[in-house]
């Protein structure tokens, strides 16, 4: 099936579920990626019960730093 | 308060622009942007905030420049190594507009000091690179109303994104706590191109400029992230969580409190 991830169109096994995802993607530190599913945030405790539809977007968003240490 | 004659020449550029013009500059002019950290992205937005004559920029940072600190923090030059950041920043700026006056704070903020700091501003910019920092903007922004620009950089990516408290997409609607400890790693840790910095630290100063002469479309409810590599932007939507433990139906965050530092182990790293 047909998902998007990070807005490109990506063929998956059905019936993953996100944090199979997140592995199958490799991911490399899923603790420290959101996920958005079709436009919500999707809570960390669902990762492992969501399973993955055919055309369902998702994002992952990384968190990241940058600037100053010691503000 | 009218421009004067140098002003109207300095500033010429902005004034025939037709959404900014006389009264915008003037604007400007009266306005405050407190910039929270003068490393990579404070750099680039300290520079043109200063230059767009933005009439009073607050910085914040108590550390001293370092020579690693030169290969993307460009308010910095080699003879200000030693130096503190705050007074290096301060003296560029100035040197670059002396129109305006530039408000040093010569610390770290914390759950005690940011209200206070931040709320003689109109806008404020986050240029800072730990998470517990991050996340003690957003919430000060949120109890102060105050509207702000979030950004981080690593190795080739970049990402921003502007909050109007209590209105759009927050970072904790994203993000709802920071991350493990050593889940991720810092600039000093797994390197950063220096020019990212530019390109996103200018991206702030511009969502700032728009902000106070309230042009165009702000980057709202919409997360910008740039790939170097791919030379690729992305706007990715992001809409409010309704289980933000901060700005949610329910919140659970209702005073400001210190996150713990767990993501940077480094002694002494500078990002």
């Amino acid at each position: 099936m047909n998902l998007v991830i990070n807005g490109k169109e990506t063929n998956i096994t059905a019936g993953l579920t996100v944090n199979q995802l997140l592995a199958q993607e490799n991911v490399q530190m899923p603790d420290m990626v959101s996920v958005e599913l079709n436009g919500q945030i999707l809570k960390r405790t669902k990762f492992d019960q969501t399973i993955l539809k055919d055309d369902d977007k998702v994002e992952f968003l990384y968190f990241m730093g940058g600037g100053s240490v010691s503000n | 308060m009218s421009l004067t004659e140098k002003q109207i020449e300095r500033y010429s550029r902005h004034i025939i622009l037709e959404q900014v013009g006389g009264k915008g500059q003037e604007k400007l002019l009266r306005s405050k942007v407190l910039i929270i950290g003068a490393g990579g992205l404070g750099a680039p937005a300290g520079l043109y905030l200063a230059a767009a004559g933005v009439g009073t920029i607050g910085i914040v940072d108590c550390d001293k420049v370092d020579l690693t600190n030169l290969q993307r923090q460009i308010i910095h030059h080699t003879s200000d190594v030693g130096v503190e950041k705050i007074k290096s920043a301060e003296n560029k700026m100035r040197a670059i507009n002396p129109d305006i006056t530039v408000q040093t704070y010569q610390t770290r903020v914390d759950a005690k000091n940011i209200s206070d700091i931040i709320r003689k501003y109109d806008f404020v910019i986050d240029g800072t690179d730990n998470f517990p920092a991050k996340f003690l903007i957003n919430d000060a922004c949120y109890f102060e109303k105050i509207p702000f620009s979030h950004a981080g950089i690593l190795r080739f990516h970049g990402q921003l994104i502007t909050v109007l408290p209590g209105e759009t997409t927050c970072y904790r609607c994203i993000f709802s706590a920071p991350p493990p400890a050593n889940a991720v790693p810092s600039c000093s840790q797994a390197g950063v191109l220096g020019v990212l910095a530019g390109v996103i630290g200018s991206l702030q100063a511009t969502e700032a400029i728009k902000y106070l002469l309230g042009l165009g479309k702000l980057l709202t409810g919409t997360l910008l992230t740039y790939d170097a590599l791919e030379m690729n932007f992305r706007a990715v939507k992001l809409n409010r969580n309704p289980n933000c433990p901060l700005c949610g139906g329910k919140p659970k965050i209702t005073e400001l409190k210190d996150e713990e530092q767990v993501v940077c182990d480094l002694k002494n790293c500078k990002c």
